[in-house]
């Protein structure tokens, strides 16, 4: 496919065809012939032939081979004439991060890391089909799915503070229960609390490198601090909604006999009855994956206090932020120099919301927000800030982690008759994970350079860098 | 490697391609599921106590495949039900009736290798070729 450099970490690719829309691409000179060369190219231009879609068909340079929409991908529709589509969200609706302060240093720590590590493993309940302690009847899932974290504030699993400084204050009100199938409500009655396989995880690490002394101060950063992240999403009822969905959109694409370059690209008019039902049974599994998210948090600290034998005050964790990279949402923006309702989605892209932005909370009105880009468990991971100049080109969008290089099955090829957590363990990174071959296909070379990416959102100024973390304890499922 | 004749992984970057072959359009069906059963758990200890009959329609060839490995994969997600065979009565491009063998899942004695979020539409293809019947599609990991 043709790619023509605009800058140092633009390329895109012409409107052609039945394309509405240029493709733009994020990346740099080393990163973008191996993107070339993969289907997700392929994939940015078919985004853009979807109707109402405006200004550009985009991808971070995390981008790699999605189903549908690539990994890394971002697309914006008008509001009143523009479509909207399960599978620009993906399987694992509101899939994201969230990251943790705390007052520890890492030499208060150092001698205790494997008990944590140990400790941190059984408190989170992980691997495929993880169940949890918490069992819900479908009615009380219900209202999860109406609350978010408010829901998990309300039955002590957080505070006020957790909610404020989650997007979307960890709730989605266009959220209705009515929307979602037995199906997915019978499967979230299970998983509340889980982390779930795969690249999914729990991770305690430290801050390594401050590059914005100003802002970190202000996230409440210091070198050498310890910080707990984690990275989950809406488990089996956020896959079952995308699923329902798609099913029945692309009964209706047949039926309509309306022109799709791929089956699972299949949508609705926004203002359609079945859009308005999707975004509000997608609204269902955002809120669930918050709530996920806030009550493992939440539980991990309680696990961290117990295993040092420390009160909340010595620990003195605190949410920084958190983001979610699996979602459609609607956002105002500038289109062509007016301003216009669009309906944003990130497919593995991540918000970046200026300073002064009405929808941050107050303390990060100055500094935009804090935007957490998870590494590959044996490197590190970035903190960055919103910029306008992601408002002006990429619709408040950024990247959301590393981007696979390697398939599943190359990693584990690759990593035959080697012992990853030992490699790791060198490193200074104590692993505990439950499924067998997950270490193999999350080894640290299965994705790209965490640095090379961030460093492209840095240098097109798409968010900027505050700090880099570096793994300690890696819990994965 | 009797899996070989059976199925194979294709490669993509994040998630699982697969190719299921089979001599006839049933034994395609079946492959496929075996493949997705074969990828969730070591399918020689399971026993396959149960047994139950399955029906599933779709809009056509492909569409039928989807469904039906939906259906295989819900058994499992939805209501943890471990597939050790499945036999395909009678297929067409619309609709496939089936029996299938399983046992429940048993932490104990199971061993889950792969969490699975879903099939894919994207470059799902059923089609014949010299050898008979292949499938493609791509599983969400």
């Amino acid at each position: 496919m043709d790619l023509i450099q605009k800058n140092d970490y633009l390329w895109e690719i012409p409107k052609t065809g039945h394309m509405n829309v240029p493709g733009r691409i994020y990346s740099s000179s080393s990163m973008i012939d191996s993107v070339s060369k993969e289907e997700a190219c392929k994939q940015v231009a078919n985004v853009a032939e979807l109707p109402g879609i405006v200004s550009a068909s985009l991808a971070m340079p995390d981008i790699h081979w999605g189903y549908g929409f690539p990994i890394g991908g971002v697309a914006a529709f008008d509001w009143k004439e523009g479509v909207i589509s399960p599978g620009g969200v993906g399987y694992d609706i509101n899939c994201g991060v969230r990251l943790a302060t705390s007052s520890l240093h890492v030499d208060d720590v150092q001698s205790r890391l494997e008990d944590l590590a140990d400790d941190l493993y059984h408190g989170t309940p992980s691997g495929v089909g993880s169940t949890g302690s918490i069992k819900l009847s479908k009615k009380e899932v219900k209202k999860v799915l109406e609350q978010g974290s408010q829901w998990a504030a309300s039955n002590g699993f957080g505070e006020e503070l957790d909610i404020r400084r989650t997007e979307d204050h960890g709730c989605m009100d266009s959220a209705d229960p009515e929307a979602v199938s037995e199906r997915a409500l019978e499967r979230g009655t299970q998983q509340l609390g889980t982390l779930g396989s795969g690249n999914h995880f729990l991770e305690l690490g430290m801050v390594e490198e401050i590059f914005d002394p100003d802002t970190a101060a202000k996230f409440g950063l210091f070198p050498g601090q310890i910080t707990m992240m984690i990275h989950s999403g809406s488990r089996g009822l956020g896959y079952q909604i995308c699923d329902d969905f798609l099913a029945d959109l692309t009964r209706h694409a047949r039926k309509s006999a309306y022109y799709l370059p791929d089956r699972q690209l299949a949508y609705a008019m926004i203002q359609s009855v079945q859009g308005r039902r999707y975004l509000s049974a997608m609204a269902c599994a955002a809120n669930y994956a918050w709530a996920n998210r806030q009550i493992m948090m939440h539980r991990a600290e309680a696990v961290i206090m117990r295993t040092l034998g420390i009160s909340p005050n010595t620990l003195s964790m605190q949410l920084l932020y958190d983001v979610c990279h699996n979602i459609a949402k609607k956002e105002e923006h500038m289109v062509e120099n007016r301003k216009t309702w669009l309906c944003v989605h990130r497919k593995g892209a991540t918000r970046s919301f200026p300073p002064g932005h009405p929808s941050l909370p107050e303390e990060y009105r100055t500094t935009g927000q804090p935007i957490l880009i998870p590494g590959d468990m044996g490197t590190a991971s970035y903190i960055l800030a919103g910029t306008e100049k992601a408002m002006a080109e990429t619709f408040g969008s950024t990247c959301h982690g590393a981007g696979r290089v390697l398939s599943r099955n190359a990693a584990k090829k690759a990593s035959r008759g080697r012992a990853i957590q030992n490699e790791l363990a060198e490193k200074g990174i104590i692993v505990r994970w439950t499924g067998r071959s997950t270490l193999a296909e999350e080894m640290p070379e299965a994705y790209k350079d965490i640095t090379d990416v961030v460093d492209v959102v840095h240098g097109a100024g798409i968010s900027r860098k505050v700090a880099k973390l570096r793994p300690l304890v890696v819990i994965k499922g | 490697m009797v899996n070989a004749l059976k199925y194979r992984l294709t490669d993509h970057t994040a998630d699982f391609g697969i190719q299921a072959f089979g001599k006839t359009m049933e034994q395609v069906f079946e492959n496929a599921a075996f493949a997705i059963s074969d990828l969730i758990t070591d399918i020689h200890i399971l026993q396959g106590v149960h047994s139950q009959p399955i029906f599933v329609t779709g809009d056509d060839r492909d569409d039928l495949m989807m469904n039906w490995l939906r259906e295989i994969l819900y058994l499992w997600n939805g209501m943890g039900l471990l597939v050790k065979q499945t036999s395909v009565k009678e297929v067409t491009e619309s609709h496939l009736k089936a029996d299938i063998t399983y046992d429940f899942y048993d932490t104990d004695r199971h061993e889950i290798k792969n969490e699975i979020k879903a099939i894919t539409y994207h470059q799902l293809e059923v089609n014949r070729n010299q050898d008979g019947w292949f499938a493609n599609f791509i599983l969400d990991v």
